[in-house]
């Protein structure tokens, strides 16, 4: 490599911002696919912001690339949105059988998803930048999920900000989300109606900047 | 006679324990029905590995997964310096893990589990 070409490299990376790589994580049916695609609906534009399947990293996360979401001020982040499944300890097949789902089928599911939730621990290692934390608003804000994710989210140092969904759902109850989690912002919303998501893109633009 | 095996392990034979072994051990344990029950806890490191290694021995049929059940962390106070002062290993708590289809939650608070164990 030449020495202009080495000069030209370190001012690119210099000046280049990489876009942002935020992860949704959270326990299985938090609402994170719904608020991925209200994100990637409401702000993407064009060939840029397509939603789509990423072949071989891993075969359930969703990427919703280049989106630029801006405040109410005019301040704006752009940053590539991960939609990873639900985080758990176990799986059991059986589980999709009581859903009317064939054994053969149920089985093959499992497996998809005991991959895809090894793949989802293995991007929060190595390949994000953020994190929005989904929980649902009516359940256990304590269930030991949420507090091994919030942990190792912290001991990675990343920006974190937990939506507290479902507060369409009269149980909901955002207010034991930030008893539970005081060190981290949280902001209540429903993914589903898109009640206060304002909220959350106010605060996504402060902590991912 | 029917019964559980419980393995209670301190925190000192914890820290000569590299984190992989750490973790080998405890899914071996946890695989043959045995509750295991960590004096200090796993660091957030471990705990992701964890999690991703359980993932990967679930097969029909046979092991389903862990419960794992420990305190939430202690709030971080104090500042830089007390962190680093004290370590990490300060915020690591009591943890019990048990297989998946034995170990079952009934009540968790910050400062209290209630757990079930049921033999296989």
């Amino acid at each position: 490599m030449g020495l202009s070409q080495t000069f030209s490299k370190i001012l690119t990376n210099l000046f280049h911002k990489k876009t942002s790589r935020i992860g949704i994580y959270g326990p299985p049916n938090a609402g994170k696919t719904t608020l991925a695609n209200r994100i990637a609906k409401e702000w993407s534009t064009g060939v840029e912001g397509t939603v789509s399947e990423i072949p071989h990293e891993t075969r359930r996360a969703l990427r919703a690339e280049n989106i630029t979401i801006t405040g109410g001020n005019g301040r704006s982040i752009t940053i590539d949105i991960v939609d990873t499944p639900g985080v758990t300890t176990k799986i059991d097949y059986n589980e999709f059988i009581e859903y009317g789902i064939a054994r053969d089928e149920a089985i093959d599911r499992a497996r998809e998803a005991t991959e895809g939730v090894a793949e989802a621990m293995h991007w929060l290692r190595e390949d994000i930048d953020g994190v929005i934390y989904m929980m649902d608003a009516t359940a256990d804000p304590f269930a030991q999920v949420n507090i091994m994710m919030v942990g190792i989210i912290e001991s990675r140092h990343l920006p974190v900000v937990i939506a507290a969904n479902k507060t369409d759902l009269p149980d909901a109850s955002p207010q034991r989300i930030k008893t539970a989690f005081p060190q981290h912002p949280v902001v209540p919303i429903s993914s589903l109606t898109g009640t206060k998501v304002e909220d959350l893109y106010e605060e996504m633009i402060r902590a991912f900047r | 006679m029917q019964g559980v095996q419980i393995d209670l392990i301190s925190a000192e034979r914890l820290s000569k324990m590299p984190s992989m072994e750490k973790i080998r051990l405890i899914l071996d344990k946890v695989r043959d029905g045995t509750i295991v029950i960590l004096e200090s806890g796993l660091s957030p490191d471990e705990q992701s590995s964890l999690i991703e290694m359980t993932m990967q021995e679930i097969l029909p049929d046979g092991f389903s997964g862990i419960e794992i059940e420990t305190y939430p962390s202690k709030q971080k106070s104090g500042g830089m310096l007390s962190r680093l002062v004290r370590g990490e290993n300060d915020f690591r708590r009591l943890t019990v893990i048990g297989p998946a289809n034995q170990l079952r939650m009934i009540r968790r608070d910050r400062d209290f589990i209630s757990a079930w164990i049921s033999s296989r």
